[in-house]
């Protein structure tokens, strides 16, 4: 079985090393079909009824992976060969094709023909790698034609076309990609088709004489790769990873590690056909250009920016950085000018996947059936135009539909690409939503049956094994209630206020024990850590465990046993933690109150029943712990958070209105951040190194300048060196009518960024404070129903406790931060999520109820204003000179005062400034509903 | 990066459980008392037992126990880049001494006290497991050499890579930075004499991957016995008796 040949040359780091490797080669390597008599059956993955089995070429694969996807497509054998050519050429699309060798619906089957006795082919002197390999390939498939001779057809799939007329030589059937989907008379498939750049000429030449003027070079020619790393290695390029602006697709960011500052580009034409994420190599533009750029840029973007209707931005990472501002230099203000700008001279790494978006209206084709090129808008602004062909046209123009990009080759102005698949109606709002989801990189597929396999049978209940367990306490005698929004069936955390005999209170939250479920490194534990979070639409949503565990077993649902992971402060009548307690216990829930019943029982002063009493002693310790947190320099934010009142038969919204926080909430909110920053502790103090906490940055001056500068025009000072100091200017900002603090304190949210999860050997203990909530420490502990990170600090909770060992997860660092990394990006893509389920919600309400209403000023712009509509919590732009008609010059901004003013001085709308504005849903382009905002 | 494909195959064609080929050799350096040479895959050893004989510095001399010593060293053309190497580096004296150590427990010392019997192994060739060659080798060499023996010692390496155990690791996987094992044992006594790893393991994990060291040595052990006896046969039939 053993046999050992085969070496191979390699260079590495300038030197050129000859490596010695053994390669072993096998008699046990099957051919995975189910008729052969001679194999090993048992692992084989191609149908028995299979007609013709498919052996794809590597360059099949790289450009056709939509294709190969579809289900048409089956019955394939996948080489190693091709495999490892895939791999080195795009990780991605090697990622797909690995994602369907391993589905169990679909039959692909992988033969390792480079370790196969009879399929291994030795290299031959003078052969390229290329032609070594694609001859090991035909060696493969001739060995499958006579090792499964008259049962199947064996196909090579080829568009090379010196390979397939060698193939044709050998005897072997091969036919190109095209001809195949063909043969299938499958027009729906010939869509995925990507186009080889040959055939493109042809198409291109034919359109020529129509449009003569595309011919042009648009763009100039990317440098070859070895001069880029020439160029880069001498300083005059600088790699680096492109940021398109969010707001504005054409001025884009690089990070370059061989320059302090992030170097910016504007403009599609210095962009140089790079895509948002792409590792580009950039050139410095001559210093005298850096500040011209920078205003032509301003005047672009007025033309271009597509400003929509939008929620109100909930941190710094959701607004548009109009002011360019490096995210990292320490506090000094630097001019644009000053601001290195550049070019991109070539792309290193493409970035390129498929986007979700609708084709540009435009008029039907008279003929149907025949070929139609049509222009694809993404929904994510970044990401320009693309062209396409299809053969659907009228099918696909008030579709949402999916497009991959192929190329984009300096004589085109857009990228091309092809159509990979519908989604559904434009505008109708499951569509909408699933637009969101894809988006945002969120798995809704349902839980797989391995998942499914971790969890206890149902029914469930509390065995006699858990109560005998010595680690977990009995606390079914305890009080126990839980206070929630209303209709919540993911219960995870529950409280109780016993008051002790010397006058103190024990206080206990207790938090479902879902570790006791989840253990690591089971298919469950792997799907949860990839989901990261439960995503909440409005009217949607997608759970990150199975829901036997959220709704029934983890819930901490009341009158029934549930397994819980509880922290017990004793405390004394003034909220002062005397001692802190953690321990595994079972509980018994005595009420599961919403925010709403629990605030009606405080305020009720007729009830006397023993829950209620424990409610109003716990809502007196929280106020007292509000206020000493506040004290320490806490900020109290604001949000302008939304409900909706949904019809419950069409799942239409009839109802918005702004979220009313109650002392209720507040109250529970304050004892979940005391258990939070009491873990917290507790984990760093036994895990110094592996701790999971999270820490929202201080933000710096830069970030705060929106806010300054908005609090300077209407004649306010805020003091921002500390939190405490915000904190307290904040508390002082009073304006002349009710509104006006929350408004700031709206205005402060939107300068902050996130906070994010990390791991604390990456950074230094003064780095770990969370600057909204003013605690050195924090972590998340209380929701790990719904959240991952949870589930990550109970078993550090759980191991420092001595209850469990430390998974080994813990012990590599680099893991344990991609965790970490994964779980920020999980977590900001369920809130972009959120956000644009509600927004697709407030579309469709105001679709049939064009409504008046208040707003505020926001900011000013030279044509217009931005107004928040708190209401619905909306943000948008109001026009005061018709759109398009520019440099109208009737009004006038003043930069300082933040004020819009007529020339003749009649009318002037400063900031802060309340409106009254009519909204209503316009179709300025059929199938494009967009909601409008009008000065009443 | 990935050491074990879907399909079950690591990087040079094995799958997880198997060693690489194996191959000894009796009686290579003439001049020495006992002599082996072995190769795990691309990894080559050869091993040179002296002695029992006096010993050199009396100062280190032992009256009840023979004295043991072992030197390592790796030919300046083991590895692919051809490097001068200071002879008594830290690496090499730390096998030294591992080898030392691992022999001693199985060399009945106390039947020749006041001698000094001498162990050279050289790495002509590395690809990952040198320490088990080395221990393997020498072992065949002391044979070879007719120094007494509680038991023959084997050893082999496991490691744990893409959360799969693999036995007998070679330098690409050995320099992935997981985890590797070298155990030696004594197959008949069923001891372990030596027992190293870098890096950490859970409990569990590490019972499996000792475990399927401890197969592995047991097959060296089978190989190295089959050798000797075939040595035996050959000095049989050479003495003509």
């Amino acid at each position: 079985m053993l046999q050992n040949r085969s070496y191979v040359k390699r260079t590495r780091g300038g030197k050129i090393t000859k490596v010695v490797r053994e390669h072993y080669l096998r008699h046990d390597i099957y051919c995975g079909a189910p008729v052969c008599k001679v194999c090993d059956t048992s692992q084989a993955r191609l149908s028995a009824t299979a007609s013709t089995v498919l052996i794809l070429d590597t360059n099949v694969v790289l450009n056709q992976i939509d294709l190969i996807e579809n289900p048409a497509i089956d019955d394939v054998v996948v080489l190693s060969i091709v495999l490892e050519e895939v791999k080195n050429r795009n990780l991605s699309v090697y990622n797909r094709l690995r994602a369907l060798c391993s589905n169990s619906l679909r039959k692909f089957f992988v033969f390792s023909n480079e370790h196969h006795k009879d399929t291994y082919v030795t290299d031959m002197s003078g052969e390229s790698k290329n032609d070594r390999n694609d001859r090991a390939i035909r060696v493969a498939a001739q060995w499958y034609q006579t090792h499964l001779a008259g049962s199947v057809r064996i196909l090579l799939l080829t568009n090379d076309k010196e390979n397939k007329r060698k193939a044709l030589e050998e005897g072997i059937s091969a036919e190109t990609v095209e001809s195949y989907v063909r043969s299938l008379s499958r027009p729906d498939l010939l869509d995925l088709l990507v186009h080889p750049a040959s055939s493109e000429d042809v198409i291109m030449e034919e359109v020529e004489d129509l449009r003569p003027s595309k011919k042009k070079i648009v763009y100039s020619e990317h440098k070859p790769l070895s001069e880029i790393t020439s160029g880069i290695r001498c300083g005059i390029y600088h790699q680096g990873k492109l940021r398109v602006n969010r707001y504005n697709p054409f001025e884009a960011y690089v990070g370059s590690q061989s320059l302090s500052d992030e170097i910016i580009i504007y403009g599609r034409a210095n962009m140089n056909r790079a895509f948002d994420g792409d590792i580009v190599a950039v050139q410095l533009l001559p210093q005298e250009q850096w500040h011209e750029e920078k205003s032509l840029a301003i005047a672009d973007e007025e033309n271009e920016e597509e400003e929509g209707v939008h929620l109100v931005p909930g941190s710094a990472d959701d607004v548009p950085r109009t002011t360019a501002q490096p995210q990292d230099s320490a506090g000094e203000t630097c001019s644009a000018s000053s601001r290195p700008s550049g070019r991109i001279v070539g792309i290193i790494k493409r970035n390129w996947h498929s986007y979700c978006g609708s084709l540009e209206p435009m008029a039907k084709p008279a003929g149907s059936g025949g070929v139609a090129h049509a222009l694809f808008v993404s929904k994510d602004c970044r990401i320009p135009k693309i062209r396409i062909q299809t053969r659907q046209l009228e099918n696909l123009l008030d579709k949402r539909i999916i497009v991959a990009v192929d190329s984009w080759d300096c004589l085109s102005r857009y990228p091309s690409g092809h159509y990979v698949r519908t989604i559904g109606q434009i505008g109708d709002k499951d569509t909408e939503t699933e637009v969101v989801l894809i988006e945002n990189d969120i798995n809704t597929r349902p839980f797989s049956t391995q998942v499914l396999a971790c969890l206890p049978p149902l029914p469930w209940s509390v065995s006699s094994a858990d109560l005998a367990n010595s680690v977990r306490e009995d606390l079914r005698q305890l009080r126990v209630f839980s206070v929630d929004p209303p209709g919540c069936k993911d219960i995870d955390d529950a409280l109780h206020c016993t008051a002790l005999p010397n006058g103190n209170y024990e206080v206990g939250v207790h938090i479902a024990d879902v570790t006791n479920f989840v253990l690591p490194g089971t298919p469950l534990d792997d799907e949860a850590s990839q989901r990261g979070t439960s995503v909440y639409l409005v009217d949607r949503r997608i759970d990150m465990l199975p829901k036997p565990l959220t709704e029934d077993i983890c819930s901490l649902r009341a009158d029934v046993e549930r397994l819980a992971f509880s922290v017990i402060w004793e405390m004394t009548s003034e909220a002062e933690i005397i001692s802190t307690r953690y321990t595994k216990s079972v509980i018994k829930s005595s009420a599961a109150l919403s925010y709403v019943e629990a605030q009606a029982r405080m305020d009720d002063s007729r009830l006397t029943d023993p829950v209620t009493t424990d409610l109003r002693n716990m809502n007196t310790l929280a106020k007292i712990m509000r206020s000493r947190r506040i004290e320490r320099g806490a900020l109290t934010l604001a949000s302008a958070e939304v409900r909706f009142q949904i019809d419950t038969e069409t799942h239409d919204p009839l109802d918005i209105g702004m979220y009313q926080i109650r002392e209720a909430n507040q109250m529970v909110e304050e004892f979940m951040l005391a258990a939070n920053v009491s873990v917290a502790e507790k984990i760093l103090k036994h895990y110094p190194l592996c701790s999971l906490l999270r820490r929202h940055p201080t933000p710096t001056r830069e970030m705060l300048e929106p806010l300054l500068r908005t609090a300077a025009a209407v004649g306010l000072n805020l003091d921002i060196s500390s939190s405490k100091a915000l904190a307290d200017s904040l508390d002082h900002a009073v304006g002349d009518d009710p509104y006006f603090n929350k408004l700031i304190r709206i205005l402060a949210t939107r300068c902050m960024t996130q906070a994010v999860y990390f791991c604390s050997g990456e950074l230094s203990p003064p780095e770990y404070l969370h600057y909204g909530l003013a605690a050195p420490l924090y972590t998340h502990f209380t929701s790990p129903i719904r959240r991952y990170a949870d589930v990550i600090v109970h078993r550090l909770l759980a191991a420092s406790l001595g209850i469990h060992r430390l998974p080994t997860v813990f012990q590599d660092g680099p893991q344990l931060n991609s965790i970490a990394e994964n779980l920020n990006y999980r977590h900001r893509n369920a809130q972009m999520a959120s956000r644009a389920s509600v927004e697709l919600h407030t579309l469709i309400f105001f679709r049939t109820r064009p409504t008046d209403a208040e707003a505020r000023i926001v900011r000013i712009r030279s044509n217009g204003f931005f107004v928040f509509v708190p209401q619905f919590g909306i943000e948008g732009p109001v026009y005061l000179t018709p759109r398009g008609e520019k440099g109208s010059g009737e009004w006038f901004v003043d930069e300082q005062q933040q004020k819009i003013r007529k020339m003749d001085g009649s009318i002037s709308y400063s900031v802060l400034q309340t409106v009254r504005i009519h909204l209503e849903i316009v179709e300025p382009q059929p199938n494009r509903p967009k909601l409008e905002l009008k000065l009443l | 990066m990935e050491f074990v494909s879907p399909e079950g195959l690591r990087l040079d064609g094995r799958r997880p459980m198997e060693m690489r080929q194996i191959r000894a050799e009796i009686g290579v350096v003439a001049k020495a008392d006992g002599s082996a040479m072995f190769e795990m895959g691309n990894t080559k050893v050869v091993a040179a037992v002296y002695g029992p004989r006096e010993v050199q510095n009396r100062s280190q001399q032992l009256n009840a126990n023979a004295l043991v010593r072992c030197e390592y060293t790796m030919a300046n053309f083991s590895t692919g880049d051809r490097m001068r190497k200071p002879k008594g580096d830290r690496r090499s004296t730390e096998i030294s001494l591992v080898i030392r150590q691992t022999m001693e427990e199985c060399i009945l010392t106390n039947l020749m006290p006041r001698s000094q019997i001498d162990i050279f192994v050289q790495v002509l060739q590395a690809d990952g497991g040198t320490r088990s060659a080395c221990i393997n080798a020498a072992t065949l060499a002391l044979a070879d050499a007719g120094i007494p023996m509680r038991d023959i010692v084997t050893s082999c390496s496991a490691g744990y890579l893409n959360s799969t155990p693999l036995l007998d690791l070679n330098y690409i996987e050995d320099s992935a930075g997981g985890t590797d094992v070298t155990l030696g044992i004594m197959p008949k006594l069923d001891k372990v004499t030596l027992l190293q790893m870098d890096a950490k393991l859970s409990l569990d994990t590490f019972e499996n991957v000792m475990q399927l060291a401890i197969e592995g040595c047991k097959a060296v052990a089978d190989y190295i016995r089959e050798i000797l006896l075939e040595n035996t046969k050959q000095l049989q039939y050479r003495r003509g008796t």
